[in-house]
């Protein structure tokens, strides 16, 4: 705002951005405060600085175990999400077909179906034709919500491209799976990336719906919430989170820096 | 050699087949499997009949309904707070942060880029009898004993879901503010508009459809919300999510809770019908 004669009111804009900081980081803060504690429960002044929780986290197998299993799950449902966005963003911005409408239409459309419905709904239709649950029908599912958001992001860098550098390619004799694969695909590389990272997240920290379709086999969430019950487990598994927090977060900004990059 | 035309194919088929398979396909199933009559979990080899007890039932049970409606009024609560919160958020990143705004907004996205259930239990941890609010209330003597208020109550689930989704709620706001054209704000002032007029009569009406995006896209997850009210919510904070959750698990009843899903699914969409009157979604959607 260039602000030339325009006054503005005394609301304490800068304080209000800071005080939801605060009240945004407090009781993250606070777990990671007692993830050092020896205590079990969180009781004020805190005592007793440890480091054990962070070494059980590596001595249980089955947290590993499910850390893994997240892992997995995110690599397979982000792949098949951003696979799904790039071939809708390029059939929509480059094709005019029959179905084009409904194409966008039902990329987004999950994004507007509550979780839970979704979930009980797969829960059924993997019953229904007999496919036993486990981390393959999760990363389905995980795959489904995970395409409104690489759609969104990969229409709008597909949108912005230039149509005559595919033409340049195709003038030179390239067919258009090599165009696509070598023009297109370098050209929305961060973005791509971006989507991919964003869908790993959804995936990674999602468990509405993962708790219907899971098999034996949990995710980090899944194994989390059925920990959830016993306290005195609560500091290890805070623990286990305060260093799968530290890799979301990088992702998320490497996700952002990429997605703003292309502006 | 694969022409342009003939890729076309390669990349429309697959999106729809897979969305087909896993999206359209699953709801189609449960909207016919509430239209079942069992009342336990279900043997599809058994032959389909077409019947409305499940309807019925939940027709006759007023809790139901009256829970429906609780988890509604408790959704639209939640966006409507959440929204309020984020908007001066989005304002001060849009308008006063200038160059250093993309600092600001990251600072603001970490803790949404933190565990979902682990946002959820710091605030088990907070509002808990032994929790950091009450030890930290007796601690420095303002309490005797722990109050019990504090979670396990409608009120745990409804702070822990605003606390969750303001980050997520600002960034529409401030996508559609960005977009608003300063000249307008020195136009009104040149004209002689102070700031709370042009705040209201310019802002305010050019934020609305970012607010509006923002207030739906926390209404429709926590509509449907069980996870955070069974951490926190105990008996009273009970969501009708909670309720499909039990037809599905514990109390397995798959056809009723597949009308209970679509009754879920019929509102959330209605709600959703209204919003894109309400706004042009093309204009907030970047």
């Amino acid at each position: 705002m260039t602000g030339v004669g325009v006054g503005r009111t005394r609301v304490p804009l800068r304080a209000t951005y800071v005080g939801m900081l605060f009240l945004l980081y407090f009781p993250i803060a606070l777990l990671f405060l007692f993830s050092f504690s020896e205590n079990t429960v969180l009781n004020f002044p805190l005592r007793g600085f440890t480091l054990d929780w962070y070494r059980e986290v590596f001595e249980d197998a089955s947290l590993i175990e499910a850390a893994r299993n997240s892992v997995v799950v995110g690599f397979a449902a982000a792949t098949l999400a951003t696979l799904i966005g790039f071939a809708v963003s390029v059939a929509v911005v480059r094709f005019r077909f029959r179905g084009r409408a409904g194409l966008v239409g039902l990329a987004g459309l999950p994004l507007i179906v509550p979780f839970i419905v979704l979930g009980v709904s797969l829960f059924l239709l993997f019953i229904f034709v007999d496919i036993p649950r486990s981390l393959a029908t999760i990363a389905i599912g995980h795959s489904v919500v995970a395409v409104p958001f690489a759609t969104l992001i990969l229409l709008a860098r597909m949108i912005g491209l230039d149509p005559n550098l595919e033409d340049a390619a195709m003038d030179l004799g390239a067919t258009y799976p090599t165009t696509l694969r070598r023009v297109v695909v370098p050209l929305m590389g961060p973005s791509i990336l971006s989507a991919w990272l964003t869908c790993f997240i959804v995936s990674f920290d999602e468990v509405a719906i993962a708790l219907f379709l899971a098999g034996g086999d949990p995710t980090f969430p899944i194994f989390l919430y059925g920990q959830l019950r016993f306290a005195q487990r609560l500091p290890v598994l805070i623990a286990m989170a305060v260093l799968l927090m530290i890799g979301t977060v990088t992702l998320t900004l490497i996700a952002f820096r990429l997605g703003r990059r292309r502006a | 050699m694969l022409g342009r035309r003939g890729a076309l194919r390669f990349l429309a088929v697959p999106p729809y087949v897979w969305l087909g398979l896993f999206f359209v396909l699953p709801l189609v199933l449960i909207i016919a499997i509430s239209f079942r009559p069992e009342t336990g979990p279900i043997d599809f080899d058994d032959p389909w009949s077409l019947s409305l007890v499940q309807y019925q039932r939940v027709w006759d049970t007023p809790a139901y309904l009256r829970l429906l409606g609780i988890s509604v009024l408790m959704a639209l609560g939640i966006a409507g707070m959440a929204t309020l919160l984020a908007y001066p958020v989005a304002y001060f990143l849009a308008f006063r942060a200038r160059e250093r705004a993309p600092f600001y907004l990251i600072l603001l996205l970490i803790p949404f880029a933190t565990s979902y259930l682990l946002r959820v239990m710091a605030w088990r941890l907070m509002l808990g009898g032994e929790g950091a609010i009450n030890s930290f209330l007796q601690f420095v003597g303002l309490t005797s004993a722990p109050l019990d208020l504090l979670l396990y109550s409608r009120a745990a689930v409804m702070i822990t879901l605003v606390y969750v989704w303001i980050p997520f709620a600002a960034l529409p706001i401030y996508a559609a503010m960005q977009r608003i054209d300063r000249g307008h704000q020195e136009a009104a002032a040149d004209l002689g508009a102070g700031p709370w007029s042009r705040f209201w009569r310019i802002t305010v009406p050019l934020s609305l459809p970012g607010a509006l995006a923002a207030f739906f896209m926390v209404f429709i997850p926590t509509v449907g919300e069980y996870v955070t009210p069974s951490l926190v919510g105990g008996t009273e904070g009970f969501m009708y999510g909670n309720l499909v959750q039990d037809f599905f698990g514990g109390a397995a009843n798959w056809a009723l809770g597949s009308a209970l899903s679509v009754i879920m699914l019929v509102v959330t969409l209605v709600f959703v019908v209204v919003a894109l009157r309400l706004v042009d979604v093309r204009r907030v959607a970047t």
